[in-house]
Protein backbone atom coordinates (compact mmCIF):
# COMPACT_ATOMS: atom_id res chain seq x y z
CA UNK A 1 0.00 0.00 0.00
CA UNK A 2 1.00 3.73 -0.59
CA UNK A 3 0.18 7.15 0.31
CA UNK A 4 -0.88 9.55 -2.51
CA UNK A 5 -0.57 13.51 -1.57
CA UNK A 6 -0.96 15.26 -4.17
CA UNK A 7 -0.55 19.40 -4.03
CA UNK A 8 -3.01 20.95 -7.29
CA UNK A 9 -4.61 24.15 -8.22
CA UNK A 10 -7.96 24.38 -6.69
CA UNK A 11 -9.44 24.65 -10.36
CA UNK A 12 -8.64 21.37 -10.95
CA UNK A 13 -9.84 19.22 -8.07
CA UNK A 14 -13.18 18.18 -10.14
CA UNK A 15 -10.58 17.35 -13.49
CA UNK A 16 -8.67 15.35 -11.15
CA UNK A 17 -11.75 13.91 -9.53
CA UNK A 18 -12.82 12.87 -12.76
CA UNK A 19 -9.60 11.30 -14.00
CA UNK A 20 -9.68 9.69 -10.58
CA UNK A 21 -12.99 8.05 -11.00
CA UNK A 22 -12.28 7.02 -14.30
CA UNK A 23 -9.24 4.63 -13.22
CA UNK A 24 -10.94 2.90 -10.45
CA UNK A 25 -9.41 4.97 -7.16
CA UNK A 26 -12.88 5.25 -5.03
CA UNK A 27 -11.23 6.46 -1.44
CA UNK A 28 -9.79 10.22 -1.75
CA UNK A 29 -9.59 12.64 0.80
CA UNK A 30 -9.55 16.25 0.09
CA UNK A 31 -8.09 18.91 2.26
CA UNK A 32 -8.10 23.03 1.72
CA UNK A 33 -4.39 23.94 1.91
CA UNK A 34 -2.27 27.21 1.83
CA UNK A 35 1.32 27.29 0.72
CA UNK A 36 4.15 27.64 -1.70
CA UNK A 37 6.76 26.33 -3.74
CA UNK A 38 9.65 27.94 -5.31
CA UNK A 39 7.78 30.81 -6.82
CA UNK A 40 6.47 32.60 -3.52
CA UNK A 41 3.22 34.75 -3.88
CA UNK A 42 2.10 37.44 -5.26
CA UNK A 43 1.49 41.23 -4.18
CA UNK A 44 -2.24 43.08 -3.11
CA UNK A 45 -2.89 46.44 -2.79
CA UNK A 46 -5.63 47.51 -0.65
CA UNK A 47 -6.24 51.30 -0.48
CA UNK A 48 -2.50 51.68 -1.92
CA UNK A 49 -1.08 49.61 0.37
CA UNK A 50 0.65 46.60 -0.38
CA UNK A 51 0.32 43.42 0.80
CA UNK A 52 2.56 40.48 -0.36
CA UNK A 53 0.42 37.40 -0.51
CA UNK A 54 3.36 34.29 -0.25
CA UNK A 55 0.53 31.30 0.95
CA UNK A 56 -1.66 30.84 -1.98
CA UNK A 57 -5.02 28.83 -1.91
CA UNK A 58 -4.05 25.07 -2.71
CA UNK A 59 -5.94 22.00 -2.55
CA UNK A 60 -4.56 18.43 -1.27
CA UNK A 61 -5.62 15.50 -2.44
CA UNK A 62 -4.77 12.20 -0.26
CA UNK A 63 -5.25 8.58 -1.88
CA UNK A 64 -3.80 5.46 -0.23
CA UNK A 65 -4.06 2.82 -2.79
CA UNK A 66 -2.99 -0.78 -3.49
CA UNK A 67 1.06 -0.87 -5.06
CA UNK A 68 0.27 -1.84 -8.65
CA UNK A 69 -2.23 1.21 -9.17
CA UNK A 70 -0.08 4.33 -7.76
CA UNK A 71 1.67 4.87 -11.23
CA UNK A 72 -1.80 5.06 -13.08
CA UNK A 73 -2.65 7.30 -10.07
CA UNK A 74 0.27 9.44 -10.89
CA UNK A 75 -0.32 9.09 -13.95
CA UNK A 76 -4.36 10.41 -13.98
CA UNK A 77 -3.66 13.38 -11.48
CA UNK A 78 -0.63 14.74 -13.76
CA UNK A 79 -2.31 14.47 -16.71
CA UNK A 80 -5.51 16.35 -14.79
CA UNK A 81 -4.05 19.14 -13.01
CA UNK A 82 -1.39 19.83 -15.67
CA UNK A 83 -1.82 23.97 -16.91
CA UNK A 84 2.08 24.20 -17.71
CA UNK A 85 2.25 27.70 -15.61
CA UNK A 86 3.93 27.95 -12.40
CA UNK A 87 2.52 26.81 -9.27
CA UNK A 88 0.43 23.13 -10.60
CA UNK A 89 1.41 21.69 -7.79
CA UNK A 90 3.50 18.32 -6.25
CA UNK A 91 2.68 14.77 -5.61
CA UNK A 92 4.86 12.83 -3.07
CA UNK A 93 4.52 9.31 -2.31
CA UNK A 94 5.51 7.47 0.66
CA UNK A 95 4.79 3.89 2.04
CA UNK A 96 1.56 2.84 4.04
CA UNK A 97 2.17 0.12 7.00
CA UNK A 98 -1.15 -1.02 7.39
CA UNK A 99 -5.06 0.04 6.82
CA UNK A 100 -7.87 -0.86 9.40
CA UNK A 101 -11.39 -0.01 8.41
CA UNK A 102 -13.28 1.22 11.54
CA UNK A 103 -16.25 -0.35 11.23
CA UNK A 104 -15.55 -4.19 10.91
CA UNK A 105 -11.83 -4.52 12.04
CA UNK A 106 -11.04 -5.40 8.14
CA UNK A 107 -7.19 -4.66 8.08
CA UNK A 108 -4.57 -4.19 4.89
CA UNK A 109 -5.56 -4.01 1.26
CA UNK A 110 -8.93 -5.22 1.78
CA UNK A 111 -9.97 -2.30 4.04
CA UNK A 112 -9.17 0.28 1.17
CA UNK B 1 -54.08 70.89 10.36
CA UNK B 2 -51.28 68.04 10.40
CA UNK B 3 -51.29 64.41 10.26
CA UNK B 4 -54.76 64.24 8.25
CA UNK B 5 -55.09 60.55 7.02
CA UNK B 6 -56.11 60.25 3.32
CA UNK B 7 -55.26 63.77 1.73
CA UNK B 8 -55.08 63.05 -1.27
CA UNK B 9 -58.93 61.55 -1.06
CA UNK B 10 -60.17 64.36 0.89
CA UNK B 11 -59.16 66.57 -2.16
CA UNK B 12 -60.85 63.90 -4.32
CA UNK B 13 -64.14 64.07 -2.81
CA UNK B 14 -63.84 67.74 -2.71
CA UNK B 15 -63.34 68.47 -6.32
CA UNK B 16 -67.15 68.37 -8.10
CA UNK B 17 -69.02 71.15 -7.23
CA UNK B 18 -72.65 71.29 -7.72
CA UNK B 19 -74.33 74.33 -7.72
CA UNK B 20 -76.94 75.12 -4.95
CA UNK B 21 -79.83 73.99 -5.44
CA UNK B 22 -81.61 77.19 -4.77
CA UNK B 23 -78.57 78.84 -7.25
CA UNK B 24 -80.70 82.50 -6.81
CA UNK B 25 -78.61 84.28 -6.06
CA UNK B 26 -74.86 85.58 -7.24
CA UNK B 27 -74.02 85.98 -3.40
CA UNK B 28 -74.66 82.53 -2.80
CA UNK B 29 -72.67 81.46 -5.74
CA UNK B 30 -69.78 83.32 -4.59
CA UNK B 31 -69.84 81.72 -1.28
CA UNK B 32 -70.77 78.32 -2.68
CA UNK B 33 -67.34 79.06 -4.70
CA UNK B 34 -64.85 80.56 -1.93
CA UNK B 35 -66.12 77.69 0.24
CA UNK B 36 -65.00 75.04 -2.39
CA UNK B 37 -61.70 77.15 -3.03
CA UNK B 38 -60.87 77.16 0.97
CA UNK B 39 -61.96 73.20 0.86
CA UNK B 40 -59.79 72.96 -2.02
CA UNK B 41 -56.62 74.31 -0.35
CA UNK B 42 -57.29 72.61 2.92
CA UNK B 43 -57.09 69.65 1.16
CA UNK B 44 -53.95 70.70 -0.92
CA UNK B 45 -51.74 71.35 2.26
CA UNK B 46 -53.39 67.99 3.64
CA UNK B 47 -52.06 66.54 0.81
CA UNK B 48 -48.57 67.99 1.13
CA UNK B 49 -48.44 67.22 4.72
CA UNK B 50 -49.39 63.74 4.08
CA UNK B 51 -46.26 63.25 1.00
CA UNK B 52 -43.59 65.30 2.95
CA UNK B 53 -44.03 63.72 6.39
CA UNK B 54 -43.95 59.98 4.36
CA UNK B 55 -40.67 61.03 2.59
CA UNK B 56 -39.45 62.11 5.50
CA UNK B 57 -40.03 58.76 7.87
CA UNK B 58 -38.65 57.05 4.90
CA UNK B 59 -35.52 58.94 4.94
CA UNK B 60 -35.43 58.70 8.31
CA UNK B 61 -35.48 54.97 8.16
CA UNK B 62 -32.91 55.09 5.27
CA UNK B 63 -30.11 57.09 6.83
CA UNK B 64 -30.56 54.31 9.93
CA UNK B 65 -30.21 51.48 7.13
CA UNK B 66 -27.13 53.68 6.86
CA UNK B 67 -25.48 52.67 10.21
CA UNK B 68 -26.84 48.97 11.19
CA UNK B 69 -26.17 47.42 8.03
CA UNK B 70 -24.47 50.07 5.69
CA UNK B 71 -21.87 51.46 8.11
CA UNK B 72 -21.16 47.88 10.23
CA UNK B 73 -20.84 45.92 6.76
CA UNK B 74 -18.24 48.44 5.34
CA UNK B 75 -16.22 49.14 8.41
CA UNK B 76 -16.74 44.98 9.67
CA UNK B 77 -15.30 43.67 6.63
CA UNK B 78 -12.34 46.10 6.36
CA UNK B 79 -11.04 44.84 10.03
CA UNK B 80 -9.69 41.58 10.86
CA UNK B 81 -11.74 38.72 11.16
CA UNK B 82 -11.00 38.59 14.92
CA UNK B 83 -12.41 41.94 14.93
CA UNK B 84 -15.50 41.62 12.70
CA UNK B 85 -18.31 41.62 16.47
CA UNK B 86 -16.34 44.58 18.31
CA UNK B 87 -16.32 46.44 15.25
CA UNK B 88 -19.85 45.86 14.30
CA UNK B 89 -21.18 46.68 17.91
CA UNK B 90 -19.54 49.99 17.84
CA UNK B 91 -22.04 51.05 15.58
CA UNK B 92 -24.90 49.10 16.61
CA UNK B 93 -24.27 50.66 19.92
CA UNK B 94 -24.54 53.94 18.59
CA UNK B 95 -28.51 53.07 17.36
CA UNK B 96 -29.32 52.22 20.93
CA UNK B 97 -27.33 54.32 23.41
CA UNK B 98 -27.55 57.57 21.22
CA UNK B 99 -31.27 57.58 21.14
CA UNK B 100 -31.48 57.24 24.44
CA UNK B 101 -29.29 59.97 24.58
CA UNK B 102 -31.18 62.15 22.22
CA UNK B 103 -34.87 61.44 23.70
CA UNK B 104 -33.14 62.80 27.30
CA UNK B 105 -31.33 65.81 26.59
CA UNK B 106 -29.02 66.06 22.99
CA UNK B 107 -32.17 66.94 20.82
CA UNK B 108 -32.71 70.07 23.10
CA UNK B 109 -29.26 70.57 23.26
CA UNK B 110 -29.16 70.58 19.72
CA UNK B 111 -32.62 72.28 18.34
CA UNK B 112 -34.04 73.92 21.56
CA UNK B 113 -33.66 77.50 21.79
CA UNK B 114 -30.35 78.68 23.25
CA UNK B 115 -27.93 80.79 22.36
CA UNK B 116 -25.42 80.99 19.47
CA UNK B 117 -23.49 77.89 20.55
CA UNK B 118 -25.54 75.63 22.02
CA UNK B 119 -29.65 75.03 22.55
CA UNK B 120 -30.90 74.99 25.86
CA UNK B 121 -32.79 72.73 28.16
CA UNK B 122 -36.31 73.18 27.32
CA UNK B 123 -36.95 70.32 25.13
CA UNK B 124 -34.98 68.03 27.40
CA UNK B 125 -37.03 64.70 27.39
CA UNK B 126 -38.42 65.40 24.87
CA UNK B 127 -40.88 68.50 26.60
CA UNK B 128 -42.78 69.88 23.69
CA UNK B 129 -41.45 67.78 20.96
CA UNK B 130 -45.24 66.83 19.27
CA UNK B 131 -46.91 66.12 16.34
CA UNK B 132 -47.64 69.76 15.19
CA UNK B 133 -44.49 71.15 13.19
CA UNK B 134 -41.86 73.89 14.36
CA UNK B 135 -42.80 76.51 11.58
CA UNK B 136 -38.55 77.27 11.66
CA UNK B 137 -37.91 73.99 10.74
CA UNK B 138 -40.22 72.60 8.82
CA UNK B 139 -43.96 73.76 8.11
CA UNK B 140 -45.00 70.59 6.97
CA UNK B 141 -44.20 67.65 8.90
CA UNK B 142 -44.28 67.05 12.75
CA UNK B 143 -42.02 67.96 14.86
CA UNK B 144 -41.33 64.43 16.28
CA UNK B 145 -40.94 63.40 12.65
CA UNK B 146 -37.88 66.32 12.35
CA UNK B 147 -36.36 65.34 15.78
CA UNK B 148 -36.42 61.07 15.04
CA UNK B 149 -34.89 62.18 11.38
CA UNK B 150 -32.11 64.60 12.94
CA UNK B 151 -31.88 61.39 15.32
CA UNK B 152 -30.43 59.03 12.51
CA UNK B 153 -27.44 62.11 11.48
CA UNK B 154 -26.55 62.12 15.61
CA UNK B 155 -26.29 58.11 15.61
CA UNK B 156 -24.28 57.61 12.43
CA UNK B 157 -21.95 61.07 13.17
CA UNK B 158 -20.08 59.23 16.11
CA UNK B 159 -20.26 55.60 14.44
CA UNK B 160 -17.96 56.98 11.54
CA UNK B 161 -15.42 57.74 13.91
CA UNK B 162 -15.18 54.02 15.44
CA UNK B 163 -13.51 54.13 11.71
CA UNK B 164 -10.37 55.15 13.29
CA UNK B 165 -9.59 53.55 16.59
CA UNK B 166 -10.52 50.04 14.96
CA UNK B 167 -9.20 46.97 16.37
CA UNK B 168 -8.39 48.48 19.80
CA UNK B 169 -10.56 50.36 21.71
CA UNK B 170 -12.71 49.54 25.04
CA UNK B 171 -15.75 48.63 24.32
CA UNK B 172 -16.60 50.45 27.79
CA UNK B 173 -14.29 53.24 26.91
CA UNK B 174 -16.12 53.34 23.58
CA UNK B 175 -19.24 54.43 25.09
CA UNK B 176 -18.49 56.46 27.50
CA UNK B 177 -16.81 58.49 25.12
CA UNK B 178 -19.18 58.45 22.72
CA UNK B 179 -21.93 60.09 25.42
CA UNK B 180 -19.56 62.63 26.30
CA UNK B 181 -19.03 63.42 22.59
CA UNK B 182 -22.21 63.42 20.95
CA UNK B 183 -23.00 65.77 24.39
CA UNK B 184 -20.47 68.14 23.42
CA UNK B 185 -19.19 67.95 20.50
CA UNK B 186 -21.79 67.14 17.89
CA UNK B 187 -24.88 68.67 19.50
CA UNK B 188 -23.00 72.31 19.50
CA UNK B 189 -22.02 71.96 16.28
CA UNK B 190 -25.24 70.92 14.97
CA UNK B 191 -26.87 73.75 16.76
CA UNK B 192 -24.58 75.96 15.25
CA UNK B 193 -25.34 75.11 11.45
CA UNK B 194 -28.80 73.81 11.85
CA UNK B 195 -30.66 74.72 15.07
CA UNK B 196 -32.47 78.73 15.65
CA UNK B 197 -30.06 81.16 16.49
CA UNK B 198 -27.35 79.15 15.75
CA UNK B 199 -23.85 81.41 14.80
CA UNK B 200 -23.51 79.44 11.54
CA UNK B 201 -27.13 78.59 10.39
CA UNK B 202 -27.82 80.11 7.14
CA UNK B 203 -31.48 79.99 7.19
CA UNK B 204 -32.30 81.04 10.52
CA UNK B 205 -30.28 84.21 10.70
CA UNK B 206 -26.68 82.77 12.00
CA UNK B 207 -23.85 85.76 11.93
CA UNK B 208 -21.42 83.54 9.50
CA UNK B 209 -24.21 81.86 7.61
CA UNK B 210 -22.54 78.72 6.25
CA UNK B 211 -24.12 76.02 3.93
CA UNK B 212 -24.47 72.68 5.13
CA UNK B 213 -27.00 70.61 3.38
CA UNK B 214 -27.30 67.84 4.76
CA UNK B 215 -24.29 67.88 7.25
CA UNK B 216 -20.79 68.46 5.52
CA UNK B 217 -19.25 70.10 8.48
CA UNK B 218 -21.78 69.02 11.39
CA UNK B 219 -21.31 65.26 10.28
CA UNK B 220 -18.28 64.56 8.10
CA UNK B 221 -15.52 67.34 9.21
CA UNK B 222 -16.79 66.52 13.23
CA UNK B 223 -16.87 62.99 13.00
CA UNK B 224 -13.24 62.93 10.43
CA UNK B 225 -11.34 65.33 12.53
CA UNK B 226 -12.14 63.91 15.79
CA UNK B 227 -11.61 60.47 14.35
CA UNK B 228 -7.99 61.76 13.52
CA UNK B 229 -7.33 63.41 16.95
CA UNK B 230 -8.26 59.72 18.42
CA UNK B 231 -6.20 57.73 16.28
CA UNK B 232 -3.13 60.19 16.89
CA UNK B 233 -4.42 59.90 20.98
CA UNK B 234 -4.57 55.94 20.99
CA UNK B 235 -1.29 54.99 18.80
CA UNK B 236 -1.20 52.62 16.36
CA UNK B 237 -1.91 48.91 16.46
CA UNK B 238 0.44 46.15 17.59
CA UNK B 239 2.63 45.15 14.88
CA UNK B 240 1.36 48.85 12.83
CA UNK B 241 2.39 48.75 9.53
CA UNK B 242 4.97 46.02 9.80
CA UNK B 243 1.86 42.80 10.71
CA UNK B 244 0.12 42.75 7.63
CA UNK B 245 -3.43 44.30 8.32
CA UNK B 246 -5.40 43.88 4.87
CA UNK B 247 -9.52 43.45 5.41
CA UNK B 248 -10.70 39.92 5.73
CA UNK B 249 -13.73 40.61 3.43
CA UNK B 250 -13.89 42.77 1.15
CA UNK B 251 -17.54 41.38 -0.29
CA UNK B 252 -18.55 42.65 3.11
CA UNK B 253 -17.45 46.21 2.56
CA UNK B 254 -18.85 46.16 -0.86
CA UNK B 255 -22.25 45.40 -0.05
CA UNK B 256 -22.20 48.16 2.94
CA UNK B 257 -20.71 51.02 0.97
CA UNK B 258 -24.01 49.80 -1.47
CA UNK B 259 -26.44 50.47 1.20
CA UNK B 260 -24.67 53.28 2.22
CA UNK B 261 -25.00 55.05 -1.26
CA UNK B 262 -28.59 53.85 -1.02
CA UNK B 263 -29.43 55.21 2.32
CA UNK B 264 -27.48 58.84 1.23
CA UNK B 265 -30.28 59.39 -0.67
CA UNK B 266 -32.24 59.55 2.67
CA UNK B 267 -29.29 61.15 4.11
CA UNK B 268 -28.92 64.30 1.32
CA UNK B 269 -32.51 64.49 -0.37
CA UNK B 270 -34.23 63.91 2.91
CA UNK B 271 -32.46 66.99 4.06
CA UNK B 272 -35.05 69.08 2.28
CA UNK B 273 -37.10 68.35 4.57
CA UNK B 274 -39.91 67.99 2.23
CA UNK B 275 -40.91 66.03 -0.99
CA UNK B 276 -40.46 68.80 -3.29
CA UNK B 277 -38.69 69.86 -6.20
CA UNK B 278 -35.34 70.30 -3.20
CA UNK B 279 -35.22 67.06 -2.51
CA UNK B 280 -35.05 66.03 -6.29
CA UNK B 281 -32.29 68.31 -6.79
CA UNK B 282 -30.53 66.79 -3.70
CA UNK B 283 -31.21 63.16 -5.30
CA UNK B 284 -30.08 63.81 -8.19
CA UNK B 285 -26.71 65.99 -7.16
CA UNK B 286 -25.92 62.89 -4.65
CA UNK B 287 -26.22 60.20 -7.08
CA UNK B 288 -24.34 62.48 -9.49
CA UNK B 289 -21.22 63.35 -6.98
CA UNK B 290 -20.82 59.36 -5.91
CA UNK B 291 -20.49 58.24 -9.77
CA UNK B 292 -18.09 60.74 -10.59
CA UNK B 293 -16.38 60.36 -6.95
CA UNK B 294 -16.07 56.43 -7.88
CA UNK B 295 -14.62 57.55 -10.89
CA UNK B 296 -11.61 59.85 -9.29
CA UNK B 297 -10.81 57.60 -7.30
CA UNK B 298 -10.40 54.47 -9.61
CA UNK B 299 -8.58 56.24 -12.60
CA UNK B 300 -5.94 57.75 -9.75
CA UNK B 301 -5.51 53.81 -8.79
CA UNK B 302 -5.15 52.90 -12.31
CA UNK B 303 -2.95 55.42 -12.94
CA UNK B 304 -0.75 54.50 -9.98
CA UNK B 305 -1.17 51.05 -9.30
CA UNK B 306 -2.31 49.40 -12.59
CA UNK B 307 -5.53 48.35 -11.65
CA UNK B 308 -8.98 49.15 -10.24
CA UNK B 309 -9.71 47.54 -7.30
CA UNK B 310 -13.00 47.28 -5.96
CA UNK B 311 -12.29 48.50 -2.16
CA UNK B 312 -10.93 51.57 -4.47
CA UNK B 313 -14.39 51.91 -6.21
CA UNK B 314 -16.71 51.95 -3.48
CA UNK B 315 -13.78 53.77 -1.48
CA UNK B 316 -14.05 57.06 -4.14
CA UNK B 317 -17.89 56.39 -3.98
CA UNK B 318 -18.26 56.95 -0.57
CA UNK B 319 -16.00 59.74 -0.39
CA UNK B 320 -18.12 61.36 -3.21
CA UNK B 321 -21.22 61.00 -0.96
CA UNK B 322 -19.22 62.77 1.79
CA UNK B 323 -17.99 65.57 -0.07
CA UNK B 324 -21.81 66.27 -1.85
CA UNK B 325 -22.97 66.21 1.27
CA UNK B 326 -22.96 69.95 2.30
CA UNK B 327 -23.54 70.99 -1.17
CA UNK B 328 -26.20 68.43 -1.95
CA UNK B 329 -29.36 71.45 -1.71
CA UNK B 330 -27.55 74.34 -3.83
CA UNK B 331 -25.54 73.02 -6.73
CA UNK B 332 -26.74 71.68 -10.24
CA UNK B 333 -26.02 68.75 -11.71
CA UNK B 334 -23.01 69.52 -13.83
CA UNK B 335 -21.59 71.16 -10.31
CA UNK B 336 -22.08 67.80 -8.59
CA UNK B 337 -20.38 65.89 -11.13
CA UNK B 338 -17.32 68.26 -10.99
CA UNK B 339 -17.55 68.42 -7.35
CA UNK B 340 -17.73 64.66 -6.87
CA UNK B 341 -14.79 64.07 -9.41
CA UNK B 342 -12.63 66.35 -7.15
CA UNK B 343 -13.03 65.02 -3.99
CA UNK B 344 -12.74 61.26 -5.13
CA UNK B 345 -9.16 61.87 -6.41
CA UNK B 346 -8.44 64.50 -3.16
CA UNK B 347 -9.47 61.64 -0.79
CA UNK B 348 -7.58 58.96 -2.73
CA UNK B 349 -4.83 60.78 -2.30
CA UNK B 350 -5.00 61.51 1.71
CA UNK B 351 -6.13 58.17 1.93
CA UNK B 352 -3.14 56.80 0.07
CA UNK B 353 0.03 59.37 0.37
CA UNK B 354 -0.25 61.63 3.15
CA UNK B 355 -1.48 58.46 5.46
CA UNK B 356 1.41 57.04 4.66
CA UNK B 357 3.63 60.04 4.59
CA UNK B 358 3.03 61.18 7.76
CA UNK B 359 2.54 57.20 9.35
CA UNK B 360 -0.27 57.60 11.58
CA UNK B 361 -3.00 54.65 11.93
CA UNK B 362 -5.86 55.68 10.86
CA UNK B 363 -7.60 52.15 10.53
CA UNK B 364 -10.56 52.62 8.71
CA UNK B 365 -9.62 55.79 6.74
CA UNK B 366 -12.19 57.83 8.91
CA UNK B 367 -10.25 60.84 8.77
CA UNK B 368 -9.06 60.41 5.05
CA UNK B 369 -12.27 59.99 3.40
CA UNK B 370 -14.57 61.66 5.96
CA UNK B 371 -12.31 64.49 7.50
CA UNK B 372 -10.94 65.10 4.21
CA UNK B 373 -14.06 65.17 1.77
CA UNK B 374 -16.59 66.73 4.42
CA UNK B 375 -13.86 69.45 4.21
CA UNK B 376 -13.28 69.76 0.68
CA UNK B 377 -16.91 69.23 0.03
CA UNK B 378 -17.54 72.20 2.20
CA UNK B 379 -15.59 74.36 0.85
CA UNK B 380 -16.07 73.83 -2.48
CA UNK B 381 -20.23 74.07 -1.71
CA UNK B 382 -19.07 77.66 -1.11
CA UNK B 383 -17.93 77.85 -4.84
CA UNK B 384 -20.34 75.70 -6.51
CA UNK B 385 -23.49 76.84 -4.85
CA UNK B 386 -26.42 77.99 -6.97
CA UNK B 387 -29.15 80.73 -6.27
CA UNK B 388 -31.38 79.09 -9.16
CA UNK B 389 -31.14 75.63 -7.07
CA UNK B 390 -31.68 77.49 -3.87
CA UNK B 391 -32.14 80.80 -3.61
CA UNK B 392 -31.07 80.49 -0.18
CA UNK B 393 -30.33 83.97 0.21
CA UNK B 394 -33.25 85.73 -1.66
CA UNK B 395 -34.30 85.51 -5.20
CA UNK B 396 -31.54 86.75 -7.39
CA UNK B 397 -28.78 87.22 -4.84
CA UNK B 398 -25.81 85.13 -5.73
CA UNK B 399 -24.96 82.30 -3.30
CA UNK B 400 -21.61 80.64 -4.10
CA UNK B 401 -17.94 82.00 -5.86
CA UNK B 402 -18.63 81.19 -9.39
CA UNK B 403 -21.91 83.34 -9.10
CA UNK B 404 -19.81 86.07 -7.62
CA UNK B 405 -20.40 85.58 -3.71
CA UNK B 406 -16.12 85.24 -3.00
CA UNK B 407 -17.66 86.23 0.68
CA UNK B 408 -19.42 82.79 0.72
CA UNK B 409 -15.77 80.99 0.58
CA UNK B 410 -15.31 83.08 3.96
CA UNK B 411 -18.21 82.05 5.34
CA UNK B 412 -17.86 78.48 4.87
CA UNK B 413 -14.17 78.29 5.95
CA UNK B 414 -15.50 79.99 9.39
CA UNK B 415 -17.51 76.81 9.55
CA UNK B 416 -14.80 74.51 8.61
CA UNK B 417 -12.38 76.20 10.90
CA UNK B 418 -15.11 76.47 14.07
CA UNK B 419 -15.76 72.77 13.20
CA UNK B 420 -12.15 71.50 13.06
CA UNK B 421 -10.89 73.31 16.33
CA UNK B 422 -14.69 72.32 18.45
CA UNK B 423 -13.83 68.95 17.21
CA UNK B 424 -9.89 68.40 17.94
CA UNK B 425 -10.42 70.32 21.30
CA UNK B 426 -13.50 68.55 22.55
CA UNK B 427 -12.09 64.95 21.65
CA UNK B 428 -9.17 65.57 23.15
CA UNK B 429 -10.75 66.46 26.57
CA UNK B 430 -12.71 63.82 26.75
CA UNK B 431 -9.95 61.40 25.62
CA UNK B 432 -7.90 62.82 27.95
CA UNK B 433 -11.04 62.11 30.62
CA UNK B 434 -11.89 58.79 29.79
CA UNK B 435 -7.95 57.78 29.44
CA UNK B 436 -7.26 58.80 33.25
CA UNK B 437 -10.80 57.29 34.63
CA UNK B 438 -11.16 53.82 33.06
CA UNK B 439 -8.61 53.47 30.05
CA UNK B 440 -9.34 54.00 26.60
CA UNK B 441 -7.15 50.86 25.16
CA UNK B 442 -7.66 47.01 25.60
CA UNK B 443 -4.63 45.28 26.72
CA UNK B 444 -2.24 44.21 24.60
CA UNK B 445 -3.25 40.21 24.99
CA UNK B 446 -7.31 41.40 24.06
CA UNK B 447 -5.62 43.31 21.31
CA UNK B 448 -3.68 40.02 20.58
CA UNK B 449 -6.81 37.68 20.26
CA UNK B 450 -9.26 40.43 18.92
CA UNK B 451 -12.37 42.66 20.13
CA UNK B 452 -14.57 39.39 19.52
CA UNK B 453 -13.37 37.62 21.98
CA UNK B 454 -11.94 40.19 24.68
CA UNK B 455 -15.23 42.53 24.70
CA UNK B 456 -17.98 40.27 23.72
CA UNK B 457 -16.98 36.83 24.49
CA UNK B 458 -18.14 35.66 21.05
CA UNK B 459 -16.83 35.22 17.62
CA UNK B 460 -18.08 36.10 14.24
CA UNK B 461 -17.09 32.98 12.57
CA UNK B 462 -17.33 29.90 13.54
CA UNK B 463 -15.21 27.86 11.09
CA UNK B 464 -15.47 24.34 13.03
CA UNK B 465 -19.29 23.73 12.54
Amino acid sequence: MQKIEAIIQPSKLDAVKDALVEIGIEGITILEARGHGRQKGHTEFYRGREYSVDLLPKVKIEIVTRDEMVEKTIQAIMTAARTGTIGDGKIFVSKIDEAIRIRNDERGEIAL
Amino acid sequence: MFGVPGGRQALAQTAPVTAPASAGSQADRIAALEKQNADNVAAIAAAQTAGDNGWMLVSAALVLMMSGPGLALFYGGLVRKKNILGTMMQTFAMMAVITVLWALVSYSLAFGEGNAFIGGLHNVFLRGVGLAPDIKYAATIPLQTFMVYQLMFAIITPALITGAFAERMKFSAMLIFMVLWALFVYSPMAHMVWGKGGLLNASLGGRFPCLDFAGGTVVHVTSGVSALVTALYLGKRLGYPKVPMPPHSVVLSFIGACLLWVGWFGFNAGSALAAGTLATSAFVATHFGAAAAAIGWSAAEWLRQGKVSALGAISGAVAGLVGITPAAGFVSPMSALWLGLIVGVFCYFMVVKVKATFGYDDSLDAFGVHGAGGTLGAILTGVFANSAINPIFGAGNATGLLEGNAHQLLNQLTGVAIAWTISIIGTLIILFLVDKTIGLRVDEESERIGLDLSQHGEEGYDWAH
